[in-house]
């Protein structure tokens, strides 16, 4: 499609607002996921097959940098859910203006990083 | 189709794809959380349990959809070179679909062997 808005897309050299952060943060998460998708597909695929498969998955799953990519992947899951449910309600022109989009930003981040705590919490007691 | 309308279905496509997987992600996370099955039995029993089963065969293709407009939203932002792009986008189409037909795959052996120990 052609057209003469202009684009300005280097990362290294934008100043990014809250509303900015989530954007690029629902980005990332998002590509995270997308990676996580053939591994996560295979793993089900192997831990429905039988019992030596549900063993070898979990046991991938206990190792430390398994843990380590759970982590991250919790955190988009839960960031990609809350900024999704923002952009759905911005859509529906819920919070459009300047002061609320802002505060509704930073309340996803911190929001996400908060909720990803409480599950940190619940994983290692529970 | 015009590039406009297959702009406008992407665009529709993913929210309400979004809406979908945001109720079944938030269940598959309380579920995995809380109850997580204790052994591939009771994984089995989980998956061929009907409403179960029939809300994962509608996960996968919305799940792949839903990623897949994403996804080439992100390749049309910065990979500039078309000639990369295609490459790119002609292997995330591939594992998506090869992640559609083993999840499928494991879905049905699911339901096959629900209830057989081993």
């Amino acid at each position: 499609m052609q057209s003469t808005r202009p684009v300005f897309l280097d990362l290294w050299r934008i100043k990014l607002p809250a509303t900015g952060f989530v954007s690029i943060l629902h980005r990332v998460s998002g590509v995270l996921m997308v990676l996580a998708i053939p591994v996560g597909a295979v793993l089900f695929d192997q831990a429905v097959s039988g019992p030596q498969g549900f063993a070898a998955a979990t046991a991938l799953l206990h190792h430390w940098l398994a843990r380590l990519v759970l982590v991250l992947l919790a955190w988009s899951v839960i960031h990609h859910l809350f900024a999704g449910i923002r952009y759905l309600l911005l859509d529906l022109r819920i919070g459009l203006d300047r002061a609320p989009a802002r505060r509704s930003a930073w309340i996803v981040m911190v929001a996400a990083v908060l909720t990803l705590g409480l599950v940190l919490i619940w994983e290692v007691t529970a | 189709m015009s590039r406009q309308a297959s702009g406008l279905i992407a665009w529709l496509g993913q929210r309400l794809t979004a809406v979908y997987l945001a109720i079944f992600i938030a269940y598959l996370f309380i579920k995995f959380m809380f109850d997580a099955p204790v052994d591939d039995q009771a994984l089995r029993a989980w998956v061929a349990n009907p409403p179960v089963t029939a809300a994962l065969l509608l996960f996968f293709p919305i799940l792949l959809f839903h990623a897949w407009v994403g996804i080439r939203d992100v390749f049309l932002d910065y990979v500039k070179i078309v000639g990369v792009r295609v490459v790119l986008l002609a292997l995330v189409a591939f594992l998506f679909l090869a992640s559609g037909l083993w999840g499928f795959k494991a879905i049905v052996i699911a339901i096959i062997k629900a209830g057989i120990p081993g």
